[in-house]
């Protein structure tokens, strides 16, 4: 076997032009904690681990075949939901939440694990029940979509609940959940949000009063927001230039290399990189959309259309919460905030996308 | 043709699943329009504002802590104020070997062990950002001898701070608590209520007591202040601020001066006192003896003086009052009696016929009489009167378990009271449900016999008993206890009272609330269990005696105070309210290894009655002697 044939065997089932968008997102993650981390080589070093770990596990995945991937579905889901019960009986708390187990050995979140679990199971049942769709089904996958965000709310982690939820529904959506059903339901939530609202304790509706008036809690979350507001404002047109955003390297810009790396970004490199990114982005996306409309079964569409959705989602919570539409809810810029645990969830989800699309090819050939 | 079917509803569905698709990939689309739309406002439309913003984005934003709230008794005497004053501070980064700089402001300023000690243990807890207290209440001449030589001192600093301080000391210490520095578990506590910003800055928070349960009221609002710092983080001038809210000011229903004659009638007694007034749950006084002076907790006490309070046979820092967890012997049996006449078990005038023992059928354990050979006949009145031990072991059998636990929690036995504060005990009152959970075991006759007279398993609070009585004096509307009685702004303003609308009416047959009245009465009369209570008293007194075994009889073994040890003789109850025609005020006595509640408790009770009703202040404590010998139980 010639060395090019070897490097073709071994990259047959990653999608080079999804590869081509991830590996240049990660590249600027690179670029960015460089800068973020004060031209230090600490944290872009760590993180070029953390990818490392992830693109293996992305390539295992592309590699297994759908049939595997399918058989997994209930597995994962159910050894998820295990970890989550045990987490509510025998986690760990840290900062006043049960989000941890010990194993052990690691230290686990299994409320990440569910990002995956959960829409996959969903995308399974569907599937199991293509042919004969009724409310009903929709119904049960509904139950299998909030019984873990009921478990993982208690910890209680409400940003992670929002994007569990945000990926199940796109799972249900997708699989055709009736526009009626749907419009019931919006309502039945707005109807139900007064109700909601005399129930919580004083402190948290102050707490959720301040997430849509950070001048409210300027020492707290607020103050997170007006800096950044301002570093992404002061960037303009062109930026400051790399190394040379004086919000991030004068101290003013909080949690620069995790949540808030979008402000440094847009400080540094203004409106055209930001478009820029805005473009990286959207091919992974149209990639993540062509892959999903030519997957060959219902299960493998609904996987890839859910797993595209999350991604823009991700993006866009991030992005709004930076520049200031969006209160401040902890969600990490997928592919370029520093971060081991979110960095493998996102590309075990490239890694299912590879596989959906490469083993359909080779079915067709 | 099933074939054609489903291969018809294969299309569709991929048809419908790319018309999905399309919806996801334009609501895509429109949250990007949104994302860029507002980068081109921020960055194109809005660049310049931001670009000045960024630029004079030396703003370096402080909390401004506010003025903790005072506590003031119902006429206004100070129980917790502020006071401002000059504290020697180290700052742990800037040094290297922090004991070093210690040793050597030692030889210029003057440093106890009990500082060192607490200075050690501040700098095991701290995160090491903050500086760390060396001396507190420095005097002037300390601040100018050290101002001389601060240039040795880089890592030391003057501050100036407000400091609680506690003027009363020992008095009311229970029920005023204390603050302390907030420690790691304080923050996660207040991380979750969502409460962490307003307490940036803040370094105290409540611990104990109503320092701790009226938290949110006394701590108040943390302002803002944005600095302009220069390179360097150094203040130039202050931008903007917005001026911290004091802490509210507390206004107490206890009555300072009632709760000082009240702990100086406890003589050595260790015990507690409750008093109540009836008519809307006004706690008047709060006792719990011994007490502990709260001040030195505030800056966090050595570990040496923790451990000797901690450790004392008196346990000064147990809250007997609101934890405390006794049997509430006899005190129960107007309860009783009036359950009795509810449950039409006995009508006023049934008399029985007291040997000086009770047996019940069929059993051959005799159940004593406090006085050996009985009362003989014995109506109601006279059982209360007397406190008849056999007339309620009766009552209670026919009663039954059921009835009694049933009645009984009407009036609170069994159940936290709701007081405004933290750490309440429940007390105990048995039921048959409770036994077979507790202890895997039925609910025995002979269990029934004994809680008739308030032993057994039953358990109760002083100031459960005290809500009890006053409920009892208040003709059965119940209201619920509390210290405070309005919160006030700290300009004077009252911004919220604490509610005394009733939380009950037990709606108690007027009949059967004049009889046990009238018993009551005649238990402080010649020929009552307490005489002294009302011993030339201008007013009439209600009251009953109690007492709580601590070590329990062989069955007619004879109890003799004087050869058992002091720290076994039994807890000595007193329950009272008065003027009993119109209570005003309702109190409850215990005395810790008392002996006799006529004897011991009564008279405590009496000299916060006299106070209260007449303004009489006692003179210094004079043991009574032994006047009659009806003196008992």
């Amino acid at each position: 076997m010639t060395r090019r044939q070897f490097w073709r065997h071994i990259t047959v089932h990653v999608d080079r032009q999804l590869m081509l968008g991830i590996s240049l997102l990660l590249m600027t993650s690179l670029l960015m904690l460089y800068s973020a981390d004060n031209a230090s080589w600490d944290r872009p070093l760590r993180q070029m681990f953390n990818i490392a770990i992830a693109i293996s596990c992305m390539w295992l995945i592309a590699n297994l075949p759908l049939h595997f991937l399918k058989r997994t579905a209930v597995p994962v889901y159910l050894l998820g939901m295990v970890l989550l019960i045990g987490v509510a009986f025998f986690g760990e708390i840290s900062h006043g939440a049960r989000r941890w187990l010990d194993l052990g050995v690691v230290s686990i979140q299994p409320s990440e694990l569910m990002k995956i679990g959960v829409p996959m199971m969903m995308a399974w049942y569907f599937e199991k029940h293509e042919a004969t769709l009724t409310l009903k089904n929709y119904f049960i996958a509904s139950l299998l979509l909030f019984i873990p965000i009921g478990l993982i709310l208690r910890q209680p982690d409400l940003g992670t609940s929002l994007l569990i939820l945000a990926s199940g529904f796109y799972v249900l959506f997708l699989a055709g959940l009736s526009w009626r059903v749907m419009a019931v339901m919006f309502i039945l939530a707005l109807a139900s949000a007064p109700v909601m609202w005399s129930v919580l304790h004083e402190y948290q509706r102050h707490r959720i009063m301040m997430l849509f008036d950070p001048s409210q809690d300027a020492l707290g979350n607020g103050y997170h927001t007006i800096q950044a507001t301002i570093a992404v404002g002061s960037g303009g047109l062109f930026g400051k230039g790399y190394l040379h955003g004086t919000q991030a390297h004068l101290d003013f810009l909080p949690e620069r290399t995790t949540d808030f790396i979008f402000a440094v970004f847009s400080e540094e490199f203004g409106l055209l990189g930001c478009t820029v990114l805005l473009a990286m982005y959207a091919f992974v996306l149209w990639r993540g959309f062509s892959i999903t409309a030519n997957a060959s079964t219902y299960f493998t569409r609904l996987m890839a259309g859910s797993i595209t959705l999350t991604f823009a989602t991700y993006t866009f919570v991030n992005m709004g919460m930076v520049s200031g539409i969006l209160p401040v809810v902890g969600v990490p810029l997928p592919l370029i905030s520093y971060g081991g645990t979110s960095m493998l969830t996102l590309l075990l989800g490239f890694g299912i996308l590879m596989s959906i699309e490469t083993h359909k090819k080779l079915v067709r050939t | 043709m099933i074939k054609y079917a489903e291969f018809k509803n294969h299309q569709r569905e991929i048809f419908h699943f790319q018309l999905r698709l399309l919806v996801s990939i334009g609501f895509v689309l429109l949250l990007s329009a949104i994302l860029l739309m507002r980068l081109i406002y921020l960055q194109a439309i809005r660049h310049s504002h931001y670009q000045t913003l960024a630029e004079s984005n030396r703003i370096s934003i402080a909390p401004l802590v506010p003025n903790r709230g005072l506590i003031v008794d119902r006429n206004g005497i100070i129980l917790a104020r502020n006071y401002s004053g000059y504290t020697l501070e180290i700052n742990q980064n800037k040094t290297t070997d922090v004991d070093a700089t210690v040793n050597a402001l030692a030889e210029l300023i003057k440093i106890t062990p009990k500082d060192r000690r607490r200075f050690k243990k501040m700098r095991a807890e701290s995160h090491g950002f903050e500086t760390l207290m060396i001396r507190n209440r420095l005097s002037d001449e300390e601040i100018a001898r050290f101002a001389a030589l601060q240039y040795r001192f880089p890592a030391v600093e003057i501050k100036a701070r407000l400091f609680r301080d506690y003027p009363l000391g020992e008095k009311a210490a229970h029920l005023i608590g204390y603050i302390g520095r907030i420690n790691e578990n304080d923050e996660t506590k207040l991380e979750e209520n969502g409460l962490a910003a307003n307490y940036r800055g803040s370094d105290y928070i409540g611990k104990t007591g109503l320092e701790q349960s009226y938290e949110s009221d006394l701590h108040g609002i943390t302002g803002i202040e944005e600095i302009e710092v220069d390179a360097g983080g150094r203040a130039v001038r202050v931008l903007s601020n917005s001026p911290p809210v004091s802490g509210n000011t507390l206004v107490l229903s206890v009555d300072a001066k009632l709760q000082e004659i009240a702990e100086q009638s406890f003589g050595d007694y260790r015990g507690a006192l409750v008093a109540i007034d009836p008519n809307n749950g006004e706690v008047l006084a709060f006792v719990s003896k011994p007490g502990y002076d709260p001040n030195p907790f505030i800056d966090g006490i050595d570990t040496q003086s923790w451990n000797e309070l901690n450790n004392s046979p008196g346990v000064p820092l147990n809250n007997r009052a609101l934890r405390g967890q006794y049997p509430p012997g006899s005190t129960l049996k107007p309860f009783l009696a009036l359950a009795g006449l509810y449950f039409k078990q006995r009508s006023p005038s049934d008399t029985i016929n007291d040997p000086g023992y009770f047996m019940l059928p069929r059993w051959s354990r005799r159940y004593r009489d406090w006085k050996q050979g009985g009362h003989g006949s014995v109506d109601m009145f006279k059982a209360i009167q007397v406190s008849c031990d056999v007339y309620f072991y009766g009552l209670a059998t026919e009663l039954g378990i059921d009835n009694m636990f049933n009645y009984l929690s009407l009036y609170g036995f069994g159940k936290k009271t709701g007081i405004d504060l933290e750490g309440e005990s429940s007390g105990l009152l048995p039921s048959k449900e409770w036994k077979m959970k507790r202890h895997k075991d039925i609910w025995y006759p002979g269990d029934t016999v004994s809680a008739g007279i308030g032993q057994g398993y039953n358990l109760v609070t002083p100031v459960q008993l005290a809500l009890a009585t006053a409920t009892l004096a208040n003709d059965g509307v119940a209201y619920k206890p509390h210290l405070v009685k309005e919160v006030r702004s700290s300009l004077g303003e009252v911004k919220r009272l604490i509610a005394s609308e009733p939380i009950d009416d037990l709606k108690i047959d007027a009949i059967h609330l004049d009889l046990v009245k009238r018993a009551m009465v005649a238990v402080t009369q010649p020929g009552g269990t307490a005489v002294y209570a009302s011993l030339g008293a201008p007013y009439r007194i209600a009251g009953k005696t109690g007492t709580a075994q601590v070590i329990s009889m062989k069955q007619d073994e004879k109890y003799d105070a004087e050869t058992v040890a002091e720290r076994h003789r039994d807890h000595a109850w007193f329950i009272a309210f008065a003027p009993a025609e119109e209570p005003k005020i309702a109190v409850v006595v215990l005395a810790e290894n008392g002996g006799h509640g006529g004897s011991t408790a009564a008279p405590i009770a009496r000299k916060v009655l006299d106070y209260y009703l007449l303004g009489k202040i006692p003179k210094p404590m004079v043991k009574p002697k032994k006047i009659v010998e009806i003196e008992h139980d």
